[in-house]
């Protein structure tokens, strides 16, 4: 075979090799391109795997660790929680409305394959620059895409987050997270046994669409990529409701054994990863498939990304309870093939062995590589760099007003009412709030979720700022009442063959691992986006956490609003931030550069504890953690019915009104209440500071005894609300 | 009351309008799509969703559902018909009410609370509600914006057929209150015999406090109490 052939399909010299000795003979050009896409970085984790192999993934809680199609976590009462987070970020940066709508496709069907009915999704976005037209497109078309798919499949788009940073100009992240309910009863697995069980194909039908969209996903984009427009999936949320609805019940018929989303790679990953589970093999004839068009050959056949399909194992002699349910929601179910002993999946066409290769070559058996790390020279120069001589080049007021209104921190809502948020009437905190909590019908229980990366710290210290990303996560949980349960995440980074890319990697991960660890919250799956590149940029590294938390009393969730005026104001951990990092850096001063401030899990774990132990006794009235922009920032958040006046002692006040330091809360409790809180504060040994008082229409703050700024409530929000229609209406 | 619920393939809120239902003591059946009578129903609801995928235009393909001839011949005979946002949609399309719904004005689709003022309180779906009062029911739509020509608008009007209005927090029907650009800020009409209401808000999203409000609840207690007042007096 001509080396040509392994190389366009993606295979190194070394790859073909180790093909070879796994075949024990030439492989033809099919199996070639089968061990491509399966070997691709997308389906292989070849890369990352030995980092990720480093997460903690076990807790009492975890029904499903990572290896499923998503992972699963108890919350009692006999249910669980089903969820995973993934990208879709290729495809949206050339198609952004199919691109982000095939994401949800995609998410859901991961969660529903499991036998869970999805009842939320969250999507994280990162563009360029909100000024430039290009940008605009694509927020445009996403936003589209995701409540495309998402409004008409009915499940409500609950949370995410958006940032715009120049180092997405050219390569948008479009994650999709999707979270499901189930009953432990009905927990179903991408796993093929019983030899002599059917193999169906249901669903859609199987067209020439999306071929390599996994080998795609594995490379920088560049100039050549438009012409590649064809690897991007075309999403029919119509079929995926039935399909929905048709899995759900067959999966609660007992009827199968085992089912799997065709994703990435389609019916090659689906079949092998089925039959290596279950270590058993497979045998299809790929002429029995169902085509939208003539003329197919196995090898489209096999690498198709058509949408909206499934492979499932029915238990022998159930095949035709299957056609049945899939007939009423108007869908072909078609048997395929069958379950074997030998390990081997073997394909035929019209009766002919077109390819045989032992499944778990194609998966157990991917090369896996240590890559090289190397610290970048950006490192050391801004962690060192000095921000002492900051100053403010005009009033603090103003400060504030231009931090509101930047895209950053604006007001997302342009982006969330074109989500439907409500479909389900399960939403019980809705986009807006710390987290989005919804109801589990039947208990009083609800489920907090969030997705949370603030990528500029990872960049500036990606140890620190990927355990920044689980802490930012975790607070947001807590501070809506929920105790923080398990993670997925969405690891986008560039291209890992660069050893200081891959450095990046290894040590956002490793803060992953070690925040996971103390705020125990394992991880229970994920994806990996690597070779977010354009034309040899790097984006900013960006692991988007995806956490899920627990709601014991929905009576007891906390929102981010002042309910009213005379609360008490009270801060939760140190009371002043640091400049290195922040959003106010990089607005006013067009810098990003700085030491973070020290990391201290375990001083958080106790604060984020400390918190919901006050939510359980009822004593906060409301809360928000603090992120971008620091305090005056949070409080001008809180402050939609009444204002605040607040007064704080320290030595910097830039520092103190919009310095950033996660870990830090701003909650308030009646005024009968606050002598309790401070006298519970002391016993958990955790610092609780009175800041103030909420009332009045402004934000009022003072600095050391003197007013350094008074903001109308209504100018805040007439900032926060008007960038982003303004830019992209 | 017997009440039973339309699920075509792509509805998606005919679950959201049965839980409604139950939350307010009552147990509605669903009826698939395919069936072809709805005989012996005291109330029929069309829920919201993207029937058929929205596909050729919203509620277009719906229309040709076995189970809507039915339908059309139940309101037809006094049946009361209620259809939500993709329901409404339906409704126009098979002809049970006037007019059509477009795409929002500012093309994009819109999910948000929205402040409606009730104009009619002499019909069987808001006789809980006061005249004038202004509620709070979300929208959850990109096609919503009603469309007539001039001759069946001031038909409307005149005969008071315009149920609920957009409105701003304060009750004045304007262009600020108006989401996306019906005439007259128009958000649901009934048919000249006062059985069929078509509404793109969603009442079933606002009977519960936790989820964000309670003022769709009247108008499903509404229902109830005149199919109560309709069996003791036979009227």
């Amino acid at each position: 075979m001509e080396p040509r052939i392994w190389r366009e399909m993606g295979l190194t010299d070394e790859e073909y090799e180790r093909v070879k000795v796994l075949m024990g003979r030439e492989p033809n050009e099919l199996e070639v391109g089968i061990f491509g896409v399966m070997w691709s970085e997308h389906c292989s984790y070849k890369t990352s795997k030995p980092i990720l192999r480093r997460f903690p993934t076990e807790g009492p809680q975890v029904l499903q660790g990572p290896g499923e199609n998503a992972g699963i976590v108890d919350i009692g009462d006999g249910l669980a929680v089903v969820f995973k987070m993934e990208s879709h970020n290729h495809p949206s940066a050339l198609e952004p409305y199919q691109g982000a709508a095939t994401g949800v496709g995609g998410i859901l069907r991961d969660v529903f394959t499991m036998g869970a009915r999805p009842i939320a999704v969250l999507d994280p976005l990162r563009f360029g620059p909100l000024e430039e037209e290009n940008t605009r497109r694509l927020v445009r078309g996403v936003v589209e895409g995701i409540g495309g798919y998402g409004n008409s499949i009915g499940i409500p788009t609950v949370a995410g987050d958006v940032y715009f940073h120049e180092s997405y100009r050219g390569n948008p992240l479009v994650n999709a997270m999707a979270v499901g309910l189930l009953e432990h009863r009905h927990i179903a697995k991408g796993v093929a046994s019983g030899v002599g069980n059917p193999v169906m194909v249901v669903g859609a039908r199987t067209g020439r669409d999306g071929i390599h969209g996994a080998t795609f996903a594995s490379v920088e984009l560049s100039e050549e990529s438009e012409a590649k427009r064809s690897a991007v999936q075309v999403g029919d949320p119509f079929m995926e409701k039935l399909l929905m609805e048709a899995c759900l019940e067959l999966i609660q018929s007992g009827a199968i054994v085992g089912i799997q989303d065709m994703g990435a790679a389609g019916l090659t990953s689906s079949s092998c990863e089925m039959a290596s589970r279950g270590d058993s093999g497979i045998d299809m004839d790929l002429s029995l498939v169902p085509r939208r068009e003539t003329g197919m050959t196995p090898y489209e056949i096999m690498l198709s990304e058509s949408q909206e399909r499934m492979l499932v194992v029915p238990k022998a002699g159930c095949e035709q309870e299957v056609e049945a349910v899939f007939h009423r929601w108007g869908l072909e179910a078609v048997v395929v093939g069958k379950v074997t002993a030998d390990g081997m999946l073997r394909l035929l066409e019209n009766g002919q062995v077109v390819a045989e290769i032992p499944a778990k070559a194609l998966t157990d058996e991917a090369p896996l590589y240590h890559r090289p790390t190397r610290e970048p020279e950006y490192y050391a120069r801004l962690k060192e760099q000095k921000l002492d001589g900051v100053k403010a080049q005009k009033g603090y007021g103003e400060i504030l007003l231009d931090l509101l209104g930047s895209p950053n921190l604006a007001s997302k809502s342009w982006v969330y009412r074109q989500y439907d948020h409500q479909v389900g009437t399960n939403t019980v905190v809705k986009p807006g709030g710390d987290a989005a909590v919804l109801r589990v019908r039947g208990t009083n229980k609800g489920l907090g979720m969030t997705t949370d990366c603030n990528a500029r710290y990872v960049y500036l210290d990606p140890y620190v700022g990927g355990a920044l990303t689980v802490v930012e996560a975790a607070q947001n949980l807590v501070c809506v009442g929920a105790k923080p349960l398990a993670i997925t995440d969405c690891l986008n980074f560039g291209n890992p063959e660069k050893p200081e890319i891959f450095w990046q990697f290894e040590q956002a991960c490793a803060g992953i691992a070690e925040a996971c660890l103390v705020l125990e919250t394992p991880v229970t799956g994920g994806n990996v986006s690597l070779y977010n590149e354009t034309n040899g940029e790097a984006i900013y590294p960006t692991p988007t956490i995806g956490m899920v938390g627990l709601v014991e009393n929905l009576e007891q969730v906390v929102r981010n609003r002042f309910s009213e005026p005379g609360e008490e104001i009270l801060l939760l951990g140190e009371v002043s931030g640091s400049l290195a990092g922040s959003e106010y850096l990089a607005l006013f001063e067009g810098v990003e550069a700085g030491a973070l401030p020290p990391l201290d899990l375990r001083e958080i774990k106790k604060r984020l504890d400390f918190m919901l132990s006050l939510i359980k006794e009822e004593l906060v009235m409301s809360a928000h953690d603090l992120t971008e922009g620091g305090l005056a920032v949070a409080l001008a958040e809180m402050a939609e019915g009444c204002g605040a006046r607040v007064s704080v002692q320290g030595e910097n006040e830039l520092e103190l009104l919009f310095g950033e330091r996660l870990g830090r809360i701003l909650f308030t409790v009646k005024p009968q209440d606050a002598g309790k809180v401070q006298e519970l504060a002391q016993h958990a040994g955790v610092s609780v500071t009175r800041l103030g008082e909420s009332g009045g229409e402004a934000i009022a703050m003072t600095v050391n005894g003197v007013m350094m700024l008074e903001v109308a409530i209504a100018d805040c929000q007439r900032v926060r609300e008007e960038t982003l229609p303004k830019a992209l209406n | 009351m017997k009440i039973g619920i339309v699920r075509f393939p792509g509805s998606n809120c005919e679950v959201d309008v049965w839980e409604a239902w139950r939350v307010l003591g009552q147990e509605p059946k669903m009826l698939w799509h395919q069936e072809t009578s709805v005989r012996g129903y005291d109330l029929i609801v069309l829920p919201g969703g993207f029937s058929y995928g929205d596909y050729l235009r919203t509620g277009a393909i719906a229309r040709f559902s076995p189970i809507m001839e039915d339908v059309i011949h139940f309101a037809h005979e006094g049946g009361m018909v209620l259809g939500i946002c993709n329901g409404f949609q339906i409704l126009t399309e098979c002809g049970l009410l006037p007019g059509a719904l477009l795409r929002n004005k500012d093309l994009h689709f819109l999910c948000q609370p929205q402040y409606l003022r009730v104009e009619r309180t002499d019909l069987a779906f808001t006789s809980l509600y006061q005249e004038g009062e202004v509620i709070q029911i979300p929208i959850n739509h990109g096609e919503g914006n009603y469309s007539i020509d001039d001759a069946g608008l001031k038909e409307l009007e005149e005969n008071g057929q315009v149920v609920f209005r957009y409105v701003d927090k304060t009750g004045v029907e304007n262009e600020l209150g108006n989401p996306n650009g019906s005439r007259h800020n128009i958000a649901g009409i009934v048919n000249r015999t006062g059985n069929v209401l078509g509404m793109m808000p969603h009442p079933e999203r606002v009977v519960e406090e936790i989820v964000g409000g309670t003022d769709g609840q009247r108008l499903l207690l509404s229902l109830v109490q005149a199919w109560e007042r309709r069996m003791q007096y036979g009227a």
